[in-house]
């Protein structure tokens, strides 16, 4: 029964200022909310035992991304901010796909058997998912071509990164 | 169960057998037992937090050759509790146009996010909050919620000088997060597990990982430096070009937040240096693996030492520039950082087997001929570039006689 | 005994109280009379001129994408350096590739004058 309380005050914490994060007006506290919903993804992940991943949205998420909107943000004048409409003509469409997410998620998790009263399976005696992890990631047979992939999609990232900088100037 | 080797457990015990006496179920029992211990132990650092205060003063006016506080108490000892009387009793302001909420927030998030941290410190074998199987990053997560704490204090106040201050303190503890998570990754490495008591436990039976890495340790107290904000990395304050950075608009127990906040965290720090890299609970005193009392002892004595080494820089160095504080990060210590990762990684993987000294000595010795390569090819640049910099007007000398 | 994380939840929610607390008994305690001219903006000792919302150097937004770029790799290291005791060697060639393409963007920045605080 705790877990189920648990989660939806997550949910709720989540939900609410992803609301708060499109809807209020000063882009600051925008990006404030959005670190209150990363939070309460973070909370989730540590709530199922996903340690590893609970922290890894903190250090990423929130201080590092965040950061850097909040960097971003204060790169735009302020003028511009109190001035733009919050939506613009699309709204019904972007309305109309979002639902159609919706129903498309629902029906993929709805396949999965879970019921409101499910738990989370305990991590066996013994097992040390974090190890597993990175023997997972290193084995040839396994995940190691990802990993050396992912090494060049951030490569590709910081190449990206430097020329959006030297447009800049 | 004996109380020189496990007091918790005693208490813990003690405690459920009272309330369970009173007819509590045992879950909520040990939710309340642990709300005690969690109490408790904040209460402890707070009063921890209060001693190092005085240890501050008293140690910068030894520097700056004058005497420190010596009117209440002994040696002035009690002078930290007439200031808390004072900082309780000001006037609050919040300056008009600052945005309350931020304003409010962002010096309880400010100590929070140092106190968060005691959560994982292993004080003893048996006295420790929490042993997370994540502990290091943990220790990055909680330094992100610092982070955000600066900045929406420097937004919040409405003052450019204060917003000014926050940007480049912010620059400066993201960039010297870099090689301050590569020096954790040794320890990670060396030890095999991300707890932090795993680390502290496991260098009880391999030696203390200052020999196995001490470049490792240097580089985490350089980056903890940093991230601390503190001399010669305090480009926050500025005095002369900033006023006094991010919390400047601060009055009363808000500023009183972030000053306990900053030397807490320089202590926690130093209690890290001493706990992942001098071997944690059981070093300096041999006992402190079977005596939980010498156990705390030493985690604390460690922690004032690097304390002490962290104010020692601090009020010795002058402070740097911003354009070089970000390259001597990006340029040197980031290059450095990962090229000793992969060097310890290869000798580690290589020498593990050999046994102890052979193990030992030989990281040592790769430590010693790294730092020596590292320290030749920075007196090599530093020539190249002072001939360079000096050649225009030797020249211009020559050309004039 | 207690969930870990359930531990940290507890740990955290003290560990906010207590400020809150201080904060609170001062403004129980503390006297409160503010004035136009107690509560303006110190600023420098200065009257304010002009907006806060100043804009900032494009350079401090180009550094936190650096930083996020080596934050995500690090995050990525940490398994890799927690398995390396049971892997045989190749899984450390592996690690020193990944963080080697790493540099050559770093390196690839540092040329192309991304890391001057111009």
């Amino acid at each position: 029964m705790g877990a189920q309380i648990l989660f939806f005050l997550c949910a709720a914490l989540i939900l609410i200022s992803a609301i708060m994060v499109v809807t209020v007006r000063n882009l600051i506290h925008a990006a404030l909310w959005l670190i209150a919903t990363l939070f309460g993804a973070a909370l989730l992940y540590a709530s199922l035992d996903a340690s590893f991943i609970a922290v890894v949205q903190v250090v990423v998420y929130i201080g590092a991304i965040a950061i850097m909107f909040i960097f971003a943000v204060m790169l735009t004048r302020r003028e511009l901010l109190i001035k733009t409409d919050q939506t613009n003509a699309n709204w019904p469409l972007a309305l109309g796909l979002s639902a159609v997410m919706l129903v498309a998620l629902g029906y993929v998790i709805g396949g999965f058997g879970v019921t409101l009263n499910t738990t989370p399976a305990a991590i066996p005696a013994g097992v040390d998912p974090l190890t597993l992890l990175g023997k997972a990631l290193l084995a040839p047979e396994a995940y190691v071509l990802p990993f050396e992939v992912a090494s060049v999609l951030l490569l590709a990232a910081m190449v990206g990164a430097v020329y959006v900088a030297m447009n800049k100037k | 169960m004996n109380f020189w080797t496990d007091p918790i457990k005693l208490a813990f015990d003690g405690l459920m057998g009272l309330f369970s006496s009173w007819g509590m179920a045992a879950d909520a029992a040990a939710v309340v037992i642990n709300l005690l211990g969690i109490v408790g132990l904040i209460s402890a650092v707070m009063v921890l937090d209060i001693l190092l205060v005085w240890v501050e003063r008293k140690v910068v006016a030894r520097f700056q050759d004058r005497l420190g506080p010596n009117r209440v108490g002994p040696w002035g000892i009690l002078q930290p509790f007439p200031d808390i009387i004072k900082l309780i009793l000001k006037e609050d302001i919040t300056p008009a146009g600052a945005d309350k909420v931020a304003f409010n927030l962002a010096p309880i998030l400010s100590l929070g996010s140092v106190l968060f941290l005691w959560a994982v410190v292993p004080l003893a074998a048996t006295i420790y909050g929490v042993d997370l199987n994540v502990g290091l990053l943990y220790l990055v997560a909680a330094g992100a919620v610092g982070t955000l704490s600066i900045i929406m204090a420097g937004w919040s106040s409405n003052n450019k000088y204060a917003l000014v201050g926050a940007y480049r303190m912010v620059a400066n503890m993201i960039s010297y997060e870099i090689p301050m998570v590569v020096a954790l990754l040794i320890p990670t490495m060396l030890a095999g597990t991300m707890s932090i008591k795993g680390i502290s436990d496991f260098q009880l039976e391999h030696g203390l990982f200052f020999f196995l890495t001490p470049l490792g340790a240097l580089l985490f107290l350089i980056s903890a430096i940093a991230e601390l904000g503190r001399s010669p990395f305090d480009l926050n304050e500025g005095e002369s070009e900033i006023v006094a950075g991010f919390h400047i608009e601060y009055s009363g127990m808000k500023f009183g937040l972030f000053y306990a906040g900053e030397l807490l965290h320089a202590f926690t720090f130093g209690a890290f240096v001493g706990v992942l890299f001098f071997g944690g609970y059981a070093f300096p005193l041999p006992w402190g693996a079977t005596n939980a009392f010498v156990a705390v002892f030493n985690v604390l004595f460690k922690g004032m030492v690097f304390y002490w080494v962290i104010m020692w820089v601090k009020y010795t160095v002058p402070r740097i520039r911003i354009d070089h504080m970000l390259a001597f990060n990006w340029k040197f210590l980031v290059p450095v950082s990962f090229t000793l990762l992969m060097v310890t990684a290869i000798f580690h993987s290589l020498l593990k087997d050999t046994g102890f000294w052979p193990y030992t000595l030989g990281m040592f010795l790769v430590n010693l001929i790294f730092g020596w390569l590292l320290l030749e090819m920075l007196r090599s640049r530093g020539r190249a570039e002072r001939e360079q910099a000096e050649a225009p007007s030797t020249a211009a000398q020559a050309a004039h006689h | 005994m207690l969930n870990p994380w359930m531990f940290v939840g507890l740990f955290l929610i003290v560990g906010l109280l207590i400020p809150v607390a201080a904060i609170v008994l001062s403004a129980l305690l503390a006297p409160r009379k503010p004035n136009p001219i107690k509560l303006s903006t110190y600023e420098c000792g200065m009257e304010t001129v002009g907006d806060s919302w100043v804009q900032f150097k494009a350079q401090y937004y180009v550094f936190a994408l650096v930083f996020l770029i080596f934050d995500v790799e690090t995050v990525f290291l940490f398994p890799w350096a927690l398995a390396l005791n049971a892997l045989p060697f190749f899984a450390v060639v592996e690690g020193i590739v990944f963080i080697l393409i790493l540099i050559a963007g770093l390196s690839f920045a540092w040329r192309k004058g991304m890391l001057e605080w111009v």
